[in-house]
């Protein structure tokens, strides 16, 4: 019963639902605020994304003619369900979840969930643009989970467990530091961000797969990508950073790495400009390949 | 649902994404709007969001004339907008056909093709003119929707 509980407070309070999307809004606003004030302009106050979400709550919702009602509701909740469920796995300070053998490996598949969400979603909406975008994005994962994959393998491969709190456990090494190179390699593809923004490419292909979302499911879309946020960079610090202390010490650095790395990818996003798919595909086999195999090897040794 | 009401009402206000649309303008207002939404006026901190599909929008703005192709894409895009939503007219032409007006290749004013909220004259306006007009929408988005729901009950 307890399991149960625990469970139910990690998906829903704290990493999940609650403390995640407080963090996630916390996180779009950054991004957005940053960007603008590299622009020179003000920015949004730091409500916006709430209020953006709620708004998008309660608009009318349209779904096109042709699309399966279950369909056009079930992807965004699958993939909102998906991103809840990596939030509840991650060892943040304050999980009620233990870790358990293998959750490495659920850990992995799950984060592919809203990619997978996005493509499908693309691909069903009858939108063209929709199905560029969805086209562009299938091609991209092959190349930006390369680096991703290689980096979390290596890792485990070091540790000699695919057990989430034994990563985090493990005392800081090179292979970290080479690891921690190939994972954020690949951040800014998964997340939809310039350079890489190729799949959402705004005003260019519309709103990539999102042409034909509103209202609620663009709501629970919008929020799965400030998870993702929240995820990735948690992810980020809670395995590539060794464990300095423990408790609030603990806690307070999770948030501070966290917010580092939104800021560093705002900066990045901010300061380049979209490249196309082939260029991005060259960069994540060539320069991802070297930091993956580097990383690889390093690990083996 | 009936919980989020006055957060939704809320949030309406403070969130109005927008769409573009130019309906054979000269390109004048088109600029002033460009102005509006970059770093000099920066319509972001409002909270308003250039959107480049016409299903995420809130408010549509609409420059130009309607000339006569124009008419049928500016009336496809509102209708595609889901509600509550509100128009914008940006200028002299969509108001009462500026200069053009009496001429048979448009179809101004814009009023008589779909409903029209906040003109904003000038021409081309000023880029604060058109930062208020989109504001002024937005407030106007609730009783919008009061609206439609008493229509439908």
């Amino acid at each position: 019963m307890s399991d149960v509980l625990s469970y139910l407070v990690a998906l829903l309070l704290w990493p999940g639902l609650a403390g995640g999307a407080l963090l996630g809004w916390l996180f779009l606003w950054l991004q957005r605020k940053l960007t603008a004030r590299m622009q020179r302009r003000f920015g949004p106050p730091f409500y916006q994304p709430f209020y953006d979400f709620f708004k998008l709550l309660g608009k009318q919702t349209v779904i096109p003619r042709g699309v399966n009602p279950l369909l056009f509701y079930g992807l965004p909740t699958a993939s909102l369900a998906a991103m809840l469920c990596v939030l509840a796995l991650m060892p943040v300070p304050g999980n009620p979840v233990h870790s358990f053998a293998g959750d490495l490996i659920v850990l992995i598949y799950l984060l592919e969930v809203p990619a997978l969400c996005d493509v499908l979603a693309g691909f069903s909406s009858r939108s063209l643009y929709g199905q560029v975008s969805a086209a562009r994005e299938t091609l991209l994962s092959l190349g930006y989970n390369l680096p991703f994959l290689a980096a979390l393998i290596a890792l485990a491969l070091q540790v000699g467990s695919f057990r989430l709190d034994d990563l985090v456990n493990a005392p800081l090494s090179l292979v970290h530091v080479l690891a921690a190179a190939a994972f954020l390699l690949a951040v800014p593809a998964r997340l939809k961000s310039n350079p890489f923004s190729i799949a959402n490419a705004e005003q260019e292909i519309l709103a990539g797969v999102h042409t034909e979302y509103n209202g609620a499911p663009l709501a629970l879309f919008e929020l799965t990508h400030g998870l993702e946020l929240v995820a990735l960079a948690g992810l980020f610090t809670l395995v590539i950073m060794p464990a300095l202390s423990s408790g609030l010490a603990e806690l307070a650095i999770y948030l501070l790495i966290s917010t580092a790395s939104v800021i560093a990818l705002s900066v990045l996003a901010a300061g380049t400009a979209r490249i196309k798919v082939q260029q991005a595909m060259r960069f994540y086999w060539r320069w991802g390949l070297v930091a993956a195999l580097i990383a690889l090897v390093a690990a083996w040794l | 649902m009936k919980l989020l009401t006055p957060l939704i009402a809320r949030s309406r206000v403070k969130s109005p994404w927008v769409y573009c649309a130019n309906s054979g303008s000269c390109n004048g207002c088109d600029i002033e709007i460009a102005a509006a939404l970059s770093p000099r006026y920066d319509a972001e901190q409002t909270g308003a969001l250039r959107q480049g599909s016409p299903k995420h929008a809130d408010i549509l703005i609409v420059t130009g004339p309607v000339t006569l192709r124009a008419g049928a894409a500016i009336r496809d895009i509102y209708d595609q907008m889901p509600s509550p939503k509100a128009v914008v007219a940006v200028g002299s032409c969509p108001a009462s056909g500026g200069v053009f007006s009496g001429s048979p290749t448009v179809e101004a004013p814009l009023g008589d093709i779909i409903p029209v909220d906040v003109y904003v004259p000038g021409c081309p306006p000023r880029p604060q003119e058109i930062l208020r007009g989109v504001i002024q929408a937005a407030g106007k988005l609730n009783d919008k929707d009061r609206e439609r729901e008493e229509e439908q009950s």
